[in-house]
């Protein structure tokens, strides 16, 4: 029973979930509505970019053997994959959770764990439609400033990320 | 800017699976069914994320934030900024607005880039997803060095503008 219990409990969640927004919408209890709301836009937000994101990892996982993409992203890749790395996270858009996908693809086709980090790190703070945001609300001074004091520091914690996870047996999950 | 930015990646993956269909069908479909066989496996955790989300949102408004943030500097609005940048999980088309809002507040920068820093680099929303990923230790090692890296910047950027 507390195994079965486990095993759904992804799905109770999200039942309970639509059981309070239909009672909202019924009843017109507020704070409902305006959780679904917020809901909807982060769905559309959602449909319209995961599904796409799985293509191509797919594709991506089909199409380029590790080897290929080891030497360039991989243990002893230094610098130029460290840059490889920023500049594929700011090519990028969306929310942080399309990045963990992305990560696992990049970390089984032997990008290592440092590389890994610096493009999380990337993508949450340098992807190029933020700047684009980020300039036009608080100004070019504040945006540079930003991301030159991120960039060596997320390229830092992919470093420590490293050190640290080395002997560790590290993984990620495909789900 | 958020459509806009949905159209180009949509027509980008449809070119893509184009291409690779002329080139090699076969691979093309079993690209197509691994891409598939992620997107299920994570599907009902994404949904799951995006209510926690919403309910977030709702938690904490955009007019609690600018009222605390506003007027808190020192330690306690750099402390304030970086908790309540990592509970929330505000996207950016909302929260640019916030942030232009409380500069013209006259919130500090530190605060500011500290509150903008934490909603983008660490998520306490997100981590049950990212613990699917990368387990709960890695997970929470990258939110803690992340939440680290945001107070310094905040602090940097104050000395920077």
């Amino acid at each position: 029973m507390n195994n079965l219990l486990a095993k759904h409990k992804q799905y109770i969640w999200l039942a309970c979930y639509l059981v309070a927004t239909v009672l909202s919408l019924l009843l017109g209890f507020n704070p409902g509505k305006a959780v679904f709301s917020n809901f909807t836009q982060f769905f559309i937000e959602m449909v319209t970019f995961i599904p796409f994101l799985f293509i191509i990892v797919g594709l991506l996982d089909v199409w380029f053997p590790r080897e290929k993409i080891e030497k360039h992203i991989g243990q002893d890749s230094g610098i130029k994959g460290i840059f490889l790395m920023i500049i594929l996270a700011m090519l990028q858009a969306g929310p942080i959770y399309g990045a963990f996908p992305v990560a696992y693809i990049l970390f089984k086709k032997g990008a290592s764990i440092r590389n890994v980090f610096i493009y999380l790190g990337a993508f949450s703070s340098v992807k190029i439609p933020m700047l684009g945001m980020e300039i036009g609300y608080l100004g070019v001074g504040f945006t540079l400033a930003r991301t030159l004091v991120a960039l060596p520091l997320f390229v830092a914690i992919g470093y420590f990320m490293e050190w640290y996870l080395k002997d560790k047996n590290f993984r990620i999950n495909s789900l | 800017m958020m459509i806009n930015n949905a159209v180009i990646f949509i027509v980008v993956s449809i070119v893509l699976t184009f291409v690779s269909f002329l080139l090699d069908k076969k691979k093309t479909i079993a690209g197509l069914r691994k891409g598939l066989k992620m997107f299920k496996g994570i599907a009902v955790p994404f949904l799951n994320i995006l209510i926690l989300v919403s309910l977030a949102l709702y938690l904490i408004p955009q007019t609690l934030i600018i009222k605390y943030l506003g007027v808190n500097s020192g330690i306690w609005g750099l402390t304030l900024a970086a908790v309540i940048g990592s509970i929330a999980a505000i996207p950016g088309f909302i929260s640019y607005p916030i942030a232009a809002t409380l500069i013209g507040q006259g919130a500090t920068y530190t605060t500011v880039a500290t509150f903008m820093t934490t909603l983008m680099m660490v998520g306490i929303v997100t981590f049950p997803l990212e613990a699917k990923y990368f387990g709960k230790k890695v997970a929470a090692l990258r939110n803690g060095s992340n939440f680290i890296a945001a107070i310094i910047i905040g602090l940097f950027i104050g000395l920077l503008l």
